[in-house]
């Protein structure tokens, strides 16, 4: 899809926050997961690849994630606590979309 | 026929964290632009994850990474420095006399040292007592220093206040060297001076320096008289603002810094030797069709780290697609996690979410933080394992190679 109509389609998508200054671009969104889950979510080391999960489940993991639910999880609670409910769907869908 | 549109051109000065981020994803997101990457090194050496060759952990070759898989991609990548950026003119002048045009400038320049502002620390020192700030050939020469040493030495460590590359850096630094003591020379002592009273990961640190080396780690702030203001490299000596002097056999002074030089020439900085931004975009708030990134900028609270710049890249590259477009100026949205290493097993982190408010850049409220100083040691295992896959990950996702 091209990059103007994906960002048409965040704009239309888009419903979050107050500080929203413009159109949500879920690859921006989705920008600083590839620094730990690799280039679109495929992992390249000991972090588990992303890419091609169900979105139901990302969803609902990324949630547990950000109420503290995940038993043995480290660095995800403290980051999915910078992101709200229209985010996390938004990545979930972005995610579950990637091209394995 | 219709003829063709000019492809916009664009250049991005400098191959690291933020630079590389910006070619790959600007070629990924719109194949048809013609983009050109001047980076002075065939290849480039990372600073995060040297302090771990420094303890023995990692071999050098691991830490470079070419520039292969972007030429691949379609990137045109020039191995020669720019000497001077013509902003009006959206102009670029080589070493070699080259000229390049561009539609959008991205400086990517990482840091330079602020030569004499540290009393008796200038280049010609820092051949015998090296900062190893910018990873390379200074690098290899502290390590070197440090195999020389023998059993029983001191080696100190000098620490900046003030905005510098990589805050926690330094102190990972220490734990990685006293990892290589604790190995091969058990006697061996360790001092930090330090220009301030507080640092990033502190209490992390500071519980893991005692748990895996016990008193090995010595850490003078600023109130205990830990700021050096004189480097007799020849001596290796260092004299505290009190008066102290300190003699080490192996001497690591981390100068004060600013943005790498070609900020300053092509106007991009302010009088604080740093280049202040847009927090949307990354753009410069100085000169227009100019984009900055990563440990160059002001981009406080974002830490100067190889993540933000990386995640930077990504915004600036959204935002000139979206003006080349004529679309709407997409929401920025920004995070890092900076992983230390204390030991083999024992890894800590800081993460944070962040956002731009106009053109502030905030942290998103009680979002991020550090690593529970309560956690069990399964927790500082899977850090030290997850420290390990960011790098593999991001090095992927930047250079291409892990």
């Amino acid at each position: 899809m091209p990059t103007v109509t994906r960002l048409l389609i965040a704009f239309l998508m888009t419903g979050s926050g107050a500080l929203a200054e413009g159109p949500v671009d879920p690859a921006v969104l989705a920008g600083p997961c590839a620094n730990c889950h690799g280039p679109d979510g495929h992992s390249a080391g000991a972090i588990p690849s992303i890419a091609g999960l169900p979105e139901a489940e990302t969803a609902a993991l990324l949630r547990a994630f950000r109420a503290d639910e995940v038993q043995g999880a480290t660095v995800m609670p403290r980051l999915m606590k910078g992101y709200d409910e229209a985010q996390i769907d938004m990545l979930a869908k972005w995610f579950a979309e990637v091209k394995s | 026929m219709r003829a063709q549109p000019a492809r916009h051109r664009i250049l991005v000065v400098g191959g690291g964290f933020g630079g590389a981020t910006a070619a790959r994803y600007l070629l990924k997101r719109d194949p048809s632009l013609e983009v050109t990457l001047v980076e002075p090194s065939q290849s480039y050496v990372t600073c995060p994850f040297s302090n771990l060759y420094l303890g023995g952990l990692r071999d050098w070759d691991s830490l470079a990474h070419g520039f292969d898989d972007l030429r691949a991609l379609g990137v045109r990548v020039v191995h020669d420095r720019v000497e001077a950026i013509d902003a009006e003119k959206r102009q670029a002048a080589l070493s070699d006399g080259t000229r390049i045009n561009w539609d959008r400038l991205i400086l990517s320049p990482g840091i330079d040292i602020r030569w004499g502002t540290l009393e008796g620390y200038d280049e010609a020192a820092a051949e015998l007592t090296p900062h190893a700030w910018k990873a390379g050939p200074q690098t290899q020469l502290l390590q070197r220093q440090l195999a020389e040493m023998p059993d029983g030495g001191t080696f100190v460590m000098v620490i900046p206040e003030g905005a510098y590359r990589c805050p926690p850096g330094p102190y990972e630094r220490a734990a990685m060297v006293a990892h290589y003591f604790k190995t091969h020379k058990p006697a061996s002592k360790i001092l930090l001076l330090d220009g301030k009273d507080q640092f990033s990961k502190q209490g992390l640190f500071q519980q893991g320096w005692k748990a895996l080396y016990g008193e090995m780690i010595e850490w003078v702030g600023l109130s205990g008289d830990g700021q050096v203001v004189r480097v007799d490299a020849r001596a290796k000596e260092v004299e505290t603002a009190f008066g102290t002097v300190h003699r080490a056999d192996v001497l690591n002074v981390i100068p004060p810094q600013q943005a790498g030089l070609i900020a300053a020439q092509a106007g991009v900085t302010d009088a604080s030797g740093w280049a202040p931004v847009k927090g949307g975009s990354f753009a410069s708030a100085l000169v227009e069709g100019v984009h900055v990134l990563g440990d160059a900028t002001i981009a406080s609270p974002m830490p100067k780290s190889g993540f933000a710049a990386n995640t930077q890249a990504k915004v600036a590259v959204a935002v000139i697609l979206a003006e080349l477009a004529g679309a709407p100026i997409p929401e920025a949205s920004y995070a890092n996690t900076c992983y230390s290493l204390i030991g083999p097993g024992y890894g800590i982190s800081v993460a944070g979410v962040y956002r731009a408010e106009g053109d502030a850049i905030v942290e998103v409220p009680d979002s991020g933080g550090v690593s529970p100083l309560d956690a069990p040691a399964s927790f500082r295992e899977a850090e030290a394992r997850y420290g390990e896959g960011w790098y593999a990950s991001i090095c992927r996702d930047i250079w291409g190679s892990a």
